[in-house]
């Protein structure tokens, strides 16, 4: 039986199709899931998709955090359950505190979308094995609040315990410190980034490339050998 | 019914770009000597029944956990007097 990677769809949420598209692509069955239903229909990981839950009204991500749904991926996560957040979702992961530090609006104020490179500064979680540390990837960023913050101390708590997952390269979109792009928790099984991994997966679509398929098959490959 | 103000700023060592964009707009709108603008949120809570002791714990909790992101933001919760409507 192949793994069954659930996506939650917000009020809100864009990139919930792109990202089911893309599990199925790599492998896996996708499973949609309700923000309204605490049952995530036993999946073996869940992602949560780009978008603008809840209209990013209050903080982006900060009221889909108290939806019924996130309840059971919060308790899980903290159990092990794999998570990755893309975009939107990593806001709800940091407004869960299921990952440190907060996102705020970029430091240019306005909306940016363009291709990005980005390095691979941790290929150990379950969502980067099939990356290599230290490896250069492009893939879509589009965000108006993807500025990540957080004290000095938690950043250096997480450059020393190699939780910076990736660093924005030659370009910082949003004034993330530090240049972060993505992070993970201490167990590795929660990981959050704002680049969109989902809209690079299939070379006749979109940059013609496939660096964001690795995320799916990472995990693929992790539930199937666990 | 009273009124509970919860003023959220985000913390002093945070960037706040949007209040820097109002600072750099106001000398040409001619007003001179200030030298920062910080943006912040306030909401209003109009509560029903009496503003305890145990009505304001409550709000304080909503705002910290809900309406501030005490991550990245500081707050205060404060009592209004509202003044008596003309009925």
């Amino acid at each position: 039986m192949t793994a069954r990677i659930g996506v939650v769809t917000f009020p809100g949420s864009l990139d919930d199709r792109d990202t089911q598209r893309a599990i199925r692509l790599a492998g896996a069955e996708p499973v949609a899931l309700w923000h309204k239903d605490k049952d995530l229909k036993q999946v073996d990981a869940v992602v949560l998709p780009g978008g603008f839950s809840y209209g990013d009204y209050l903080r982006a991500g900060a009221i889909s955090r108290f939806s019924p749904v996130m309840e059971t991926v919060i308790e899980q996560a903290k159990a092990g359950l794999p998570v990755l957040g893309i975009c939107n979702g990593f806001q709800i992961l940091t407004e869960a505190h299921l990952l440190p530090g907060g996102m705020l609006g970029n430091d240019h104020l306005h909306f940016i979308c363009r291709d990005q490179k980005l390095r691979v500064e941790n290929a150990e979680t379950a969502w980067t094995s099939d990356y290599t540390a230290g490896q250069e990837i492009r893939i879509p960023l589009k965000n108006m609040d993807g500025r990540y913050v957080a004290d000095e101390r938690t950043l250096d708590m997480l450059e020393a315990e190699g939780r910076v997952v990736f660093r924005y390269v030659d370009f910082n979109p949003n004034g993330s410190l530090r240049d972060i792009a993505g992070i993970t928790n201490e167990a590795g099984n929660v990981v959050g980034l704002m680049p969109h991994p989902e809209h690079a997966v299939e070379s006749l679509i979109g940059t013609g490339r496939t660096d964001g398929l690795p995320f799916f098959t990472s995990i693929l490959k992790k539930l199937v050998n666990a | 019914m009273a009124r509970v103000v919860v003023d959220v700023m985000l913390k002093p060592e945070i960037l706040d770009p949007q209040g820097q964009a109002v600072q750099r707009a106001l000398p040409r709108l001619g007003f001179d000597g200030i030298s920062d603008v910080r943006q912040g949120k306030r909401f209003e809570l109009e509560v029903d029944g009496p503003v305890d002791e145990a009505a304001l714990a409550r709000i304080h909790e909503l705002a910290e956990s809900f309406l501030a992101n005490t991550v990245i933001e500081d707050f205060t919760v404060k009592v209004e007097e509202v003044a008596e409507a003309a009925k």
